[in-house]
């Protein structure tokens, strides 16, 4: 594998793994939780460095993971303590990120626990660390971090595929039926976790956030069906890892930077454009049944 | 501390901090109302590429292109999230992530492309993403004055207007005001005011400047010109402290720690503040279950006296007459013989004097209670919801035909009727 295939085969794992609870945030209106939790990682990842006083791959995972579920909860508490939602997002983020910086700058300022780079991501040096598993060789640490995460996406999305159908639609008649809406919750929340840790090192909080919404979100202006939104946002995603990494290339710049803004142009196309929702395609529809109508 | 309150360096940055707390927690309360908080964010991170084509265009850091910059785009944003809102099925808080990441990651691109390309002027735009404050400089709290007066004084002159837009626009717009002029400036000074926070705090943390202060004021008052004023004061006060604890302490960030003060403001108000706080609410109900369950026994005994004419209860009858558990019986039993209403005699329990007439006045006002709600239309003009439906201190008048319809549905408490019938 070259050097180009390796970075273009995480961030489509990445973006994949990412559009996958995407779908799932977009429907559910929850989109703005994952900007937060992408954010409250960093705290995680200093946390259990200050705790293991190592750089250890699976408790930084851990610690992470953790933080980004107390996110969610602390949201949900909030919320029931009568914050309004937008507000309680807003405090419990920012609060958790700024506690992040701090500590950073106070005990980790010699580590490799850059806050720039865990916001901008550098995926330029994604396949310099490797790390040989399962007799397989030569292969990045991200790459393996990020393709257990999809695996995990994939079976937990077939295996409940079901109930989060019905409670991402109508969570009343979910709850009605008995199915545990509070337990898939917080199960989404732990998705949602796992797959901005694994991504985060590789290509930052920002295109985390950009990879769970917009690919989604395009796909949602393109098809009626759940299935297909899925596959469709999968689709996009790669696609936009693709031709991210190549503008990049061409304009010598941040890479997981022009995979956000790929993202960004892909649904801005599909906001113009759709065949059934796009803007201007429903004015010319509109014309065409006016005209017919003056003809009539 | 004071050697340092005497550096200028320091005085410019407590100055700017403090400025900049109080612009946004002032236009944050109108932000929080009109659940816009999350809007600042995605206000914050769109300014990022308006930074980055502004540095491109004149080719050096000066404050004023970049903040305009900043701010044409952060408008473009805000703009862009109206317009998905709108014009698609996609929701408000997709399009705002949508909008920030994107944003956002087209900010990262350019930045990157300049420091690639930087000539000569290193250009350091990294700091408007966390911020530092310790940056600034006279020429920049110059600005931030200017803006800061010019903000603050169109809210003042338009406090009304802002007012009713906030809470009622169709209201506003029957009045015959300008809502689209209105909503358009408000949404111009709330860009304006994160737009000048970002030197200070940086694109990431500047959504709780105007969050936090706004939500802390929130808890101590329900008018919107106290609150805008608190949200001012909390929002100054935070950057005090985060300027302040972070001065001494070489390689602090101020941003991330003027966002930790008045976060922590904000808890503080979650838990102590009057009225509104977990505490008091929480006291509140205890107190209320209190009473609550005293009331229960005491009403149990007296219609148990009523029904069986036995003065004294075993503990078994005290069970069986009133709704409560195990534990909390023992507890209502003992503060009842605490305060003297309720005697124990080894085995039994009886009323002394005194709680039998306090059992009297509850059972009595239970059963006024049910009166009331049996014929709510006949009583719906007594304010009994904000007497604590307290039917005894209501005027003789207005009790008798509630106890006209005890009598017919021979409800009225009957152990001590003679007395009552005295009154």
């Amino acid at each position: 594998m070259t050097y180009t295939m390796w970075i273009i085969l995480t961030a489509s794992l990445v973006s994949v793994a990412c559009s996958i609870v995407g779908v799932l945030l977009v429907l559910r209106k929850m989109a703005m939780i994952s900007d937060a939790i992408s954010h409250t990682v960093l705290l995680g990842l200093v946390s259990a460095f200050l705790i293991t006083q190592s750089l250890d791959g699976l408790a930084m995972f851990i610690g992470a993971a953790i933080a980004g579920i107390l996110t969610a909860v602390f949201i949900q508490l909030l919320n029931s303590a009568g914050v309004q939602a937008d507000a309680a997002i807003g405090i419990v983020f920012t609060f958790l990120f700024a506690i992040g910086v701090i500590l950073v700058s106070m005990f980790a300022r010699d580590v490799h626990l850059d806050v720039e780079h865990s916001i901008m991501g550098e995926l330029a040096f994604i396949p310099w660390t490797t790390v040989d598993w399962l007799g397989i060789e030569g292969v990045p640490q991200a790459v393996w971090m990020i393709s257990i995460v999809l695996v995990i996406n994939i079976i937990l999305l077939f295996v409940f595929y079901k109930e989060f159908k019905l409670s991402s639609f109508d969570p009343h008649l979910a709850a009605a039926l008995g199915i545990p809406v509070v337990f898939l919750h917080y199960l989404l929340m732990g998705m949602t976790s796992i797959t901005a840790v694994a991504s985060f090192d590789a290509v930052g909080a920002i295109l985390v956030v950009a990879m769970i919404i917009a690919p989604p979100a395009t796909a949602y202006l393109l098809t009626e069906q759940l299935g297909k939104m899925f596959i469709y946002s999968a689709i996009i995603a790669v696609l936009s890892a693709i031709s991210g990494y190549y503008f990049a290339a061409m304009l010598d710049t941040n890479i997981a930077g022009m995979m956000a803004t790929m993202t960004g142009l892909f649904f801005l196309a599909a906001f113009l454009f759709s065949p059934t929702h796009g803007v201007v395609i429903k004015k010319i529809r509109n014309r065409f049944t006016t005209y017919s109508n003056d003809e009539a | 501390m004071l050697d340092l309150l005497a550096n200028p360096n320091t005085q410019w940055v407590l100055v700017g901090t403090m400025l900049l707390g109080i612009t946004s927690g002032v236009l944050g309360s109108f932000a929080l109302l009109r659940r816009q908080s999350l809007l600042g964010d995605a206000m914050s991170h769109a300014a990022l590429p308006g930074i980055c084509i502004a540095f491109i265009i004149v080719g050096s850091k000066e404050m004023l292109p970049l903040i305009i910059g900043a701010g044409i785009t952060a408008y473009i944003g805000t703009y862009l999230i109206q317009a998905f809102v709108k014009h698609s099925r996609i929701k408000t808080d997709t399009a705002i992530g949508l909008v920030l990441s994107v944003f956002f990651g087209i900010g990262i691109v350019l930045l990157t492309y300049i420091n690639r390309n930087a000539t000569g002027n290193q250009s350091g735009l990294n700091e408007f993403i966390f911020g530092q404050a310790a940056a600034m400089v006279r020429s920049d709290v110059n600005l931030f004055v200017i803006a800061a007066i010019a903000l603050l004084t169109i809210t003042f002159l338009l406090f009304k207007e802002f007012k009713i837009i906030t809470f009622d626009r169709e209201f506003a717009q029957g009045l015959g005001l300008p809502t689209v002029f209105i909503n358009g400036l408000l949404m111009t000074m709330i860009v304006a005011s994160v737009v000048i926070g970002l030197q200070a705090v940086g694109v990431v943390l500047m959504a709780a400047m105007l969050i936090a202060p706004a939500i802390t004021a929130k808890y101590w008052t329900d008018r919107l010109d106290v609150m805008v004023i608190l949200s001012g004061v909390v929002g100054g006060l935070s950057g005090l402290l985060g300027t302040l604890i972070s001065a001494p302490i070489s390689g602090m960030p101020t941003g991330p720690l003027i966002i930790v003060s008045s976060c922590s403001l904000f808890f503080l108000s979650l838990i102590f503040a009057p009225k509104k706080g977990l505490l008091t609410k929480a006291i509140r109900l205890m107190r209320l279950r209190k009473s609550t369950s005293q009331n229960q026994v005491m009403q149990g005994i007296y219609e148990f006296i009523e029904e069986t004419g036995r003065n004294t209860l075993t503990l078994d009858d005290l069970i069986s007459v009133q709704p409560l558990s195990g534990l909390r019986l023992q507890q209502t039993i003992k503060r009842l013989q605490k305060r003297n209403w309720l005697q124990r005699s080894t085995e039994t329990y009886q009323f002394t004097d005194k709680g039998i007439k306090e059992a009297h006045q509850i059972t009595l006002n239970q059963r006024m209670l049910q009166m009331y709600s049996m014929h709510e239309m006949q009583f719906a003009h007594l304010p009994m919801e904000k007497n604590n439906w307290d039917f005894l201190s209501l005027p003789n008048s207005e009790q008798q035909p509630l106890f006209e319809l005890l009598s017919k549905h021979e409800l009225f408490p009957s152990v001590l009727q003679e007395r009552t019938e005295d009154r």
